[in-house]
């Protein structure tokens, strides 16, 4: 329900990260990580930083899918031509009710179905365009950070429209 | 009671996504920013040459006040291409189909990125020869040939500076796309056209790509697609 969205630069350093939840199904669209864990999330997206490289040279897609798992956290990760990453991890929230017996099979819920893969594909589709219309900027040089309020709400938005 | 965190950006000050309370940052009076602007526009667009030329010639008398040898004007001439190599190379890759969107992990398909796509890009035409040097003692480098290179037409050259290539500057585009991709590599521009009467190319242009070490190390590591 709670993703947690970042991009790291060449150097492994996070060039932009935003928080935010699921807008889908009657989410308010805010993270709900729990207090404790927040901090967590960084050094599990540096975690697959490692996987991430091993991967990329196995073959030549920019989506490479779920790549990593921690406990309950799903990592999913795009490359760009440049080797700029954008990691999305995916933490779904425990069901409210225990005595439910349904399944929820919506995206947020189900972070390694295909729907949730294809959606996370679109998300990561729209934010390369962006962060290529980012890089475009003449003065903006590779692995400075991303401080622009338009990149924020436009991720936001992707965010809301695809997750 | 969930409250809502705060977002810690990285930026330090929370964006509050209102206009006023950003006392830098200015938009532009018909409101669109550079994120409103397609980014498939300037596909078949194309810029005059004599605007190019104009501003090619400033650049490169910019450089040479300042510095004092041939290497030099070359290098300065490198480095302002090589941020370009960096932006064109994420540019060419989004407008690929999605077919054919692909990373080049080898230097072959690299090499071919270069000589076919990025090449028609800025000049309308693939580069004219690709090859590998046959030198045992240099199996990491490469050459791509350019009979006519386009920056070169309206720089003329003193016959006492005639080691000096203009086109370092597209040999600094290259490399700023061989070093985006992750194929670390210095490039190059040499003039094999000998200005000879006769010769049907006198401004070819070679650019040498001299890959380091740890690209070919990879590369034999990595298996044979």
């Amino acid at each position: 329900m709670s993703y947690y969205f970042a991009i790291i630069g060449t150097q492994d350093n996070p060039l932009f990260e935003y928080e935010f939840g699921t807008s889908k199904q009657g989410g308010d669209g805010i993270a709900r990580f729990p207090e404790q864990a927040r901090h967590m999330n960084q050094f599990i997206v540096h975690s697959s930083l490692d996987i991430v490289e091993e991967v990329q040279w196995g073959g030549g897609q920019m989506y490479l899918k779920c790549i990593d798992r921690f406990y309950n956290n799903y990592v999913s990760c795009f490359i760009t031509g440049g080797n700029v990453k954008f990691f999305l991890l995916h933490a779904p929230s425990q069901p409210a009710v225990a005595n439910t017996t349904r399944a929820s099979t919506s995206i947020a819920a189900n972070p390694t179905s295909p729907q949730t893969e294809e959606a996370i594909k679109q998300f990561f589709a729209e934010v390369y365009e962006n962060w290529v219309k980012t890089i475009m900027n003449p003065f903006y040089q590779v692995n400075m950070e991303v401080k622009s309020p338009v990149f924020r709400g436009r991720v936001a938005a992707a965010g809301k429209k695809y997750l | 009671m969930a409250s809502q965190p705060a977002k810690q950006t990285l930026a330090g000050n929370a964006s509050q996504s209102q206009r006023t309370s950003q006392p830098g940052l200015r938009y532009p009076s018909n409101g669109k920013t550079i994120y409103h602007r397609p980014l498939n526009r300037s596909r078949t667009q194309e810029l005059s040459q004599a605007s190019f030329a104009y501003l090619f010639g400033e650049m490169v008398s910019y450089a040479q006040k300042r510095v004092t040898g041939i290497q030099d004007l070359e290098k300065r001439l490198n480095v302002q291409g090589h941020p370009i190599g960096l932006k064109l190379l994420d540019l060419l890759l989004y407008r690929e189909p999605p077919r054919t969107q692909t990373r080049p992990l080898n230097i072959i398909a690299l090499l071919q990125f270069i000589t076919t796509i990025l090449w028609r890009h800025l000049f309308s035409r693939p580069a004219d020869a690709l090859e590998k040097s046959s030198n045992p003692d240099t199996p990491d480098e490469y050459m791509i040939s350019d009979n006519d290179p386009l920056v070169n037409q309206y720089i003329s050259v003193p016959k006492e500076m005639n080691q000096l290539n203009c086109a370092a500057f597209v040999a600094g585009i290259v490399e700023g796309v061989c070093d985006g991709a992750g194929f670390p590599a210095r490039v190059t521009a040499h003039s094999v056209g000998k200005g000879e009467e006769g010769e049907l190319w006198p401004g070819k242009t070679v650019f040498l790509l001299k890959f380091q070490q740890e690209v070919v190390e990879r590369e034999a590591f990595l298996p044979k697609s």
